[in-house]
Formats: C-alpha cells, structure tokens, sequence
C-alpha cells in the first residue's frame, strides 16, 4: 500500500489546492532563471508510467521532475510488455522493485491509479484515468486562470476563484479533465455551468455543484471564463451526436460565435484541441485565449505537486542555481523550509 | 478424492429445529440417508454419529439456485468438486450448476458429462441448461434431450435472451415438456459498455454505467411472454427496485413468475465501487440503498421467491485487471446465508451488521423459518428438487436427510484465504458476518462437521 498520492482532486480540498498553487508560485520562479534548477529531490526518483499515449502530460512531468533534480524514468506501454501480455500488477510491481518515490500513472481506465496505489509502494498521482480524474490539469488551469485574473486586475495573484462564472463546454461526460476542474474551480469558490448536448452530460450531477445548460448562446454573456473540451469522434459511432458540424455549429467557439463574445472572456482548452471543431484558428490564437499558458504552466504546477509529496513540506526560498545552492537546498534534509514565494 | 462414506446412524443432538411456529428443541436422527426421527430427546444408537447442534438451529439443507462451478473450461477458477465443497460449508447440500462453461452446457453429452462430475461431488450437483445453442441468442437448445436427463432449469445466464421473438418460441416450446426458463434481465442495447449501475457514483467515479432500464426493460418483456404463452418463467437475481414491483404485480395476476435475489443485492451499494477494486463488480450491478430495500422487501413479502448466491468464481489476476475490463462476478457460497441472515433477519437485539446498506429500522424482519423458505423450500421447487430428491422439504420422519445446522450466534470474520472455493473473489473479505454454518448433513452423508468439510 503506498503513502498518500494524488489521485483526485478531492484528495487536496480547499487547503491543498492552495498550498499547491502558492509552491506553484515559487516554482514558476524557478522555471524563469537562466538554469531552471533546485536541488529540491535530488536522489529521489519520479517514474511516469504511462499505458496510454501522451506525450504533453509525459513531458510536462518529466521536465518538472528534472527541474526539482529528481531522477526520472519513463515506462510506456507502447514499447514494453505490456504488448506481450503482461498484467498492470505486474508491470507496476516491476517498476516499482527499481525503487521510485513516485509513480505518475495514466491509464485508459477509470481507477487504474487507484488499483495501482493499493500494489505499490510509491506514491502514485493520477496523470489521467479513463474518464475519471486528472487532477495536475485542474490544478494548472487553477494557477492559469488565477495568475490572468490577477494580470488583469493588476493586484497579486488570489488564493480563490471567488465568483468567477466559469462555463465547462462538451464532452463532461467522458471528460476527466472535467471531473476535475468541476472539482478544483468549485473548490477554489467559482460558478461552473456545465453545457453541452444531453447525451455528452453525466447521467446525473447530483452533488456536483454545478448547473447544466445546453445552449451556448445563452450562457457565453453570463460567463468570464469558457473552458473548452475536446470532442472525440467515436461519440458519432455511439450516436451521441448526429454529426461534428451540428456539434460545432452548437457548442464550437466558431468564428460567427468569436465576433459576438465579451472582448473579457477568458478561453481555455486543455488540449489537444481540434481547430475548426471545438475551437475556431482566430479564438484559439487569440489574446483572450488561455491555452499556450496552461501548457507552460504545467511545469511549475507539477513541480509543486511532486514537491508537496516527497518533500513533506513547503520548499525554502529557492536561492538560486549552482552547486552552493544545492547545498542549501531543502532536499538534503527532507524537511523544508517554511519560506515561499 | 475420498470415497463417501456414509455412516448408517447420524444423531443431531441439541439444536433446535426450524418450524414455520419457530424453533422447537429437537434431536433428529437419520438412518440410512432418510430422517426416521424428530423428538425432543433421542439416546444415541449404538454406533450412530453424533453431531452437536447445541446453540444452533437445524434446518434443511440449503439449495442454491445459481451457481457458476466453471467446469468444464475454467476450471482455474473453480471444479465442480471444489464448488460442491464451498457450497457445503456453506450449508448447501443442492446446487444448480450455471450452463455458462466452455463450452456450454447446451448439450445432451454436455449435461451427461457434468452428471458424471456432479455424482462425485460433496453435495447434489444439477444440471441447468441453456437455452440457446452456445448461448449465443440465436436457435433453441435441444430442451427435451436434456430435460429427458433430469435437466429441469434452463438458462443463458450471464446473457438475457436479446431476441424477444426468439424468446416466446422457447417459452412456448419449454411449456409442455414441463421445464422452467430462468432468464438473465438485460437489455444488451441498454447496458452496452456499462460496467457498474448507472447513476450518481459513476458519474462521479467515470465509470460507464448500466441503467436500471436494462434490468427492468426485459422483465417487463418477458411477463408478458408468460402471459402470452402460459410457460413458467424464473428471473434470475433481481436487483432494482421497479423490477421487484413488476413482478408482484405480474404474480398479484396469476401469472407463473418465480423470482431469486442474491445476498448482495440486498446488502452492498453501488457506493463499493468507490475504490475502483473489481470484486465489486458484479452483473446485474450492485445498486443505490433504495433499490436493496425494495429486493429486500421484495423477499420479506414473498415477491421474491428465493435467495440465490450467483457465486460466480474468477482468478485473482482476472480482478486485478483494471476495472472496466476485470470480469462481473463474485463469490458467495460459504457466506450466503449469514448475509442474509444479516440483511433480512438481524434486528436492534442481534446487532445489525455495520456493513449492511440502506437498512430501514421500520422494515419488517424474516423469520428463521422464512429465511430457510427463501433459502431452501423455495429453490428446491423452482429447480425441482423437492420431488427428484427431496431437497428443501420439512425434518419429519421419512424425509431425505438434508440438513444445515446453523450457529445463529457465531461471528465471524470472512478471510478469503480459508475459502474452499478456487477464488477469491468476495466482496465481504474483512467483514464481520452473524451466523456460522457448523454441519451440512447431504443425504444423511456428513459432509461438514464443526464447520470443516469432510471430503
């Protein structure tokens, strides 16, 4: 059984969310010196163990890893024995035997990480599983969003997402990056809509917090944020839609919907986005548009999510790259200082 | 494997034997497979084996009316023999043994060959057929080959017959040969890729549901295909709520509808899934507290005909797959009857069991007698038992000796590693359960002693 991960958002609540964010802060620093370096887990080692293709949430873990020194190694399915039959059990146990600290799972299975949890000793955070979680997304739409209201208003970054209106648009129900934003930003105090055709709802969001609507049009003047999901095609084949130009036509930030939006609302997508379906080339290019910093800022959120875990604590100021500042690091001692950006 | 060896004189001695008024102290003793007395106080016979029933209540033999032994073809998760012997110490001495093995039992020669397993076995082994050839949906068994053999319960279990035209030719041909259909509820269409019910906790979990709908949908189909055609019709393990209320209605009308329930669908909630671990995932799937009440009340007025394991045995690898492609199905045979002592009996004065879901202080309670209808009388019917071999009849002299002897105060807690079962799946591993199996007398063979199997 391994230490405490992250396997859902609910795993932080209010208080973790915002301890993440703030070391997110520090780490962001980091990310902007001319070595984007600490010492932070030098000798400790993050594996990413991915049995579904993706190769951004992959990279984005790996440079974070790297960046707080941590050794990384990288398991995927594609080119292991998976292919050759072996069980999840197993291949976790493997990894797990080579000593990691952290195991990063993505798995097209709802739950997979969970079950892994349960086999391994390392701490394992859910890097997305089937259409249940992916939490380290909602955690760097949280930062992105806070860090472009803050710019905009000219004030420090807030620690909430207080009445913010926040409209999550398509596929909620096989979305986890949906499951987890709805979480996060319901946590951090903002009014999500979820909106989208009936068939690409949840069966029920009974407990959610959230409202449904299906019309776009109604609910783009009442928001300051509309998050865009991505729309996969099979759903043609399980006649959830009857066609991806009704889709677009209905719930796509097309060009014709662009021309009438409040020049504030903020777009976001956690990629990879489909242009000229879910999104429109000129929206998705746009200054209103989220989507470039949500990737840049995964680096500094996974940071904070990696730290958080194996260094039990919040990281001293990092001071600076360099061997003298590798022995003033935290990571020897394992136990952080109290400082923080 | 060990010869039987049935001594000629057994003595239950002490217990207290279960009668429609209530437990009434009383020995039994049985001679040469057959109960020659029932009186308050029986002197051991020279030679007779003596069994300690004190503290216990003595009843028939359970008779379990859906059970998966996977022989032939998985017999890596299950034997006859080793199923024969969970249902044994679970006070079972008949189960009906599910045609879903590979291949299927769809055959004459596939019922005879299981015959030959089952003659070997601790407890009496039926045999169900299917009723379509490879259960594959699309031509009917050959029923009267099989029914010539003794087959008297044919099934797709694990599968619903999809074809509703398909359907009503067997029932009409079932009717005259005197044999019962058993039909899983599901509309494939409706429960397609759902791997748990569908409603608030998948949706949170992710987790593709199967609507009640599916369930329902084809209990509904098929009481009106018995109105149409006149045949018998069993539903296997009902599990929601409406579908409970359809078949009283359906039996409120005279029509011939005998229903099971399994004594997880009365005590677990779809909130088990929370964890994502696959041995509770189950087919028809573990649902909200409202529909457990409803199964239960269902069983408490009689609605429901009988309880029913549906223990259906897996690898341990097989559940360790990830949850949506690890196989439905758990076991059930050794702890059965305490969970639905616990679901239907337990009260405020036994203790009602920490885990049991959705439990409504004002609902009614079973008495031990009713519990043993449901357990016993009733599946011996339905599956024929009671006359072919005189399973689930009342201790009296005269009667075939199938007897359970049950510790009603015994707690226990359920380690999956003591099972006698080839696996390992049941979901109430770690739970504390009220009410222990001690002896399980199968045609005057005793076949567990102090709660230990014989052979």
């Amino acid at each position: 059984m391994s230490r405490p991960g992250l396997l859902s958002v609910a795993d932080l609540g209010r208080g973790g969310i915002v301890e993440v964010l703030h070391l997110a802060d520090s780490f962001a620093e980091v990310s902007e010196r001319a070595i984007p370096k600490v010492p932070a887990l030098r000798g400790k080692t993050v594996a990413t163990v991915f049995f579904e293709p993706s190769t951004r949430t992959r990279l984005s873990f790996e440079a974070a890893a790297k960046r707080l020194s941590a050794d990384t190694m990288s398991f995927a399915a594609a080119t292991s024995s998976v292919t050759k039959g072996e069980s999840l059990r197993d291949t976790v146990e493997t990894v797990d035997a080579l000593g990691v600290d952290v195991m990063v799972v993505r798995h097209a299975s709802s739950g997979a990480p969970a079950q892994v949890a349960r086999w391994v000793d390392a701490c394992v955070v859910n890097a997305g599983d089937g259409q249940h979680e992916h939490p380290t997304q909602a955690l760097l739409d949280c930062f992105t969003l806070r860090e472009a209201l803050a710019a905009r208003a000219g004030s420090p970054p807030a620690d909430d997402l207080a009445g913010v209106r926040i409209a999550i648009v398509g596929d909620v129900r096989h979305s986890r990056v949906a499951r987890s934003c709805v979480l996060a930003f319901g946590a951090l105090g903002a009014r999500v809509t979820l909106v989208g055709p009936a068939t690409l709802m949840p069966p029920t969001t009974q407990g959610w917090g959230v409202e449904v609507r299906h019309d776009l049009d109604e609910v783009l003047p009442e928001i300051d944020v509309c998050y865009l999901l991505r729309l996969q095609s099979e759903r043609l084949r399980e006649a959830l839609l009857p066609s991806l130009g009704e889709y677009s036509e209905r719930f796509g930030l097309t060009r014709d919907r662009a021309r009438r939006l409040d020049p504030d609302l903020l777009v976001m997508h956690p990629g990879p986005m489909i242009r000229g379906l879910e999104i429109a080339s000129g929206v998705a290019d746009s200054a209103r548009s989220l989507v470039t910093r949500q990737v840049h800022n995964g680096v500094a959120v996974r940071m904070a999510v990696l730290f958080r875990l194996l260094a039990g604590g919040l990281p001293s100021e990092p001071t600076g790259a360099g061997p003298a500042a590798d022995e003033a690091s935290p990571a020897g001692s394992g136990q952080g200082g109290a400082r923080h950006g | 494997m060990a010869e039987p060896v049935r001594p000629r004189r057994v003595l239950v001695r002490g217990g207290r034997v279960v009668e429609p008024s209530g437990p009434r102290r009383a020995d039994v003793l049985v001679e040469d497979g057959t109960i020659v007395a029932v009186e308050a106080t029986i002197a051991a016979p020279p030679g007779a084996t003596v069994l300690d029933a004190s503290g216990c209540v003595v009843g028939p033999g359970l008779v379990d009316l859906h059970t998966h032994l996977r022989e032939p073809g998985r017999e890596d998760a299950e034997t006859v023999e080793t199923g024969a012997r969970a249902a044994a110490l679970g006070g079972y001495t008949a189960v009906v043994a599910m045609p879903n093995t590979e291949p299927a039992t769809d055959s004459a020669g596939a019922v005879r060959a299981l015959q030959v397993l089952g003659a070997r076995a601790c407890v009496e082994v039926a045999i169900a057929g299917a009723i379509t050839v490879g259960r594959a949906g699309e031509r009917l068994a050959p029923f009267a080959e099989m029914a010539g053999l003794g087959v008297r319960l044919f099934t797709d279990d694990g599968r619903g017959v999809q074809h509703a035209g398909l359907m009503r030719r067997a029932l009409e041909y079932a009717r005259p040969l005197g044999i019962v259909l058993a039909e899983h509820c599901e509309d494939e269409e409706l429960a397609a890729g759902g791997s748990m019910h569908e409603g608030a906790w998948s949706s949170r979990l992710g987790i593709p549901g199967q609507p009640a709908i599916a369930e329902e949908a084809m209990v509904e189909r098929d009481i009106g295909l018995v109105r149409l055609t006149g045949a018998p019709l069993h539903l296997l393990h009902l599990s929601c709520a409406r579908s409970v209320a359809l078949v009283r209605a359906a039996r409120a009308e005279g029509l011939p509808v005998t229903a099971e329930a399994t004594p997880h669908h009365m005590s677990l909630t779809d909130a088990e899934l929370a964890g994502y671990d696959p041995v509770f995932k189950v087919n028809p799937p573990l649902r909200p507290g409202a529909d457990l009440a409803a199964v239960r009340a269902g069983v408490l007025d009689g609605t429901i005909d009988a309880v029913a394991t549906d223990h259906a045995p897996h690898p341990p690898e097989s559940k360790e797959e990830p949850f949506d492609l690890a196989p439905p199905g758990m076991t059930g045979l050794e702890t059965a009857f305490a969970v639905a002592y616990g679901a239907l009996c337990c009260d405020a004065s036994t203790g009602v069991p920490p885990w049991l879901a959705g439990s409504d202080p004002a609902q009614r309670r079973a008495s031990i007698a009713e519990l043993f209808a449901a357990m016993s009388g009733a599946p011996a019917r339905i599956a024929g038992l009671d006359v072919a071999s005189g399973q689930g009849g009342a201790l009296r002299p005269g009667a075939r000796a199938h007897l359970c002897v049950v510790d009603l105060d015994a707690r226990w807690t359920v380690d999956p590693a003591a099972s006698a079962s080839r696996s390992r799946n049941t979901p109430f591993a770690g739970r504390e359960l009220v009410g222990r199996v001690r002896h399980t007398v199968c045609a005057g063979e005793p076949v567990v002693v102090d709660g230990k199997a014989v052979r």
